[in-house]
């Protein structure tokens, strides 16, 4: 084994086992911890793909606020009435068998994939000449303005509907 | 070199242990949880597939794709707690009223 694949073996080792351990812990407090670290070996993968700026994002964005958010949540709500009750549904071997099969299903499908030629223009070098916060910015401005836009829109409907769901009556 | 057949197989389990986490847990929050860590498993192949097509078009998909998971997360968990409010429960199965 070369050593980019043993790092990958490591992210994707840790991400599985971290994956796991947030759909099982009881405590959701301990659910979003453990959210959290698997946020950062997210970001970790995505600085070996040679995406910095995402990096960045996934760090600032999913682990400094959505994450944190989510925290919040938890905290409002109350905790000793679910750490007593049993996390599971009761039909949980139906969704064990659903996602085993989409598994199984999926995954001589994808071990076959790899990339055909011709590749498109932006290689690492030029992506490394010309900073790739700088290229990603270039891609995002022009040939992605329309849908930019949109999301911008989509963060403004999430800010007032945030509001107007906390407000306790609307005049 | 890292092949590209792994990150893709890498985010389809990543997708799959989310599926279950959503389809068997009770408590909300943890199936929101559930939810974002789909998200991630294809953001993983997103990335992974804009690096080895050497395309920009997957980096900036991921840069949407946390954008709504941001703007998702507020408005879920805002519902979340205006639910609770009236109906102190957070259980999926105990949530029925507009069941028939």
């Amino acid at each position: 084994m070369t050593l980019p694949q043993i790092f990958f073996a490591y992210f994707a080792v840790a991400l599985t086992g971290l994956s796991l351990l947030v759909v099982t812990r009881r405590n959701p407090v301990h659910g979003v911890m453990w959210m959290l670290i698997l946020f950062i070996h997210v970001a970790g993968l995505y600085l070996f793909l040679n995406a910095e700026f995402l990096a960045a994002i996934q760090i600032i964005v999913y682990a400094g606020a959505i994450l944190v958010l989510y925290l919040f949540v938890v905290m409002l709500l109350n905790l000793k009435k679910i750490e007593k009750e049993r996390k599971f549904q009761h039909i949980w071997i139906v969704g064990l068998l659903v996602s085993v099969a989409f598994l199984t299903l999926l995954i001589p499908l994808l071990g076959k994939f790899s990339v055909y030629p011709p590749p498109g223009e932006y290689s690492v070098e030029r992506i490394n000449s010309e900073g790739q916060i700088m290229t990603v910015g270039r891609v995002l401005y022009t040939k992605f303005l329309l849908p930019f836009e949109i999301a911008s829109l989509i963060l403004l409907v999430s800010i007032i509907g945030a509001v107007v769901l906390s407000k306790r009556k609307l005049n | 070199m890292v092949p590209l057949s792994w990150y893709i197989v890498l985010s389809a389990v990543l997708f799959s242990i989310g599926v279950f986490g959503f389809l068997v847990r009770r408590n909300l929050i943890m199936i929101f949880l559930s939810m974002e860590l789909m998200l991630n498993s294809v953001n993983i192949s997103f990335v992974a597939f804009s690096h080895y097509l050497q395309s920009m078009t997957g980096q900036v998909m991921v840069f949407f794709v946390i954008t709504v998971a941001a703007a998702e997360a507020a408005i879920g968990l805002a519902i979340l707690i205006v639910f609770y409010k009236n109906n102190p429960t957070l259980n999926s199965d105990e949530i029925n009223l507009l069941k028939g």
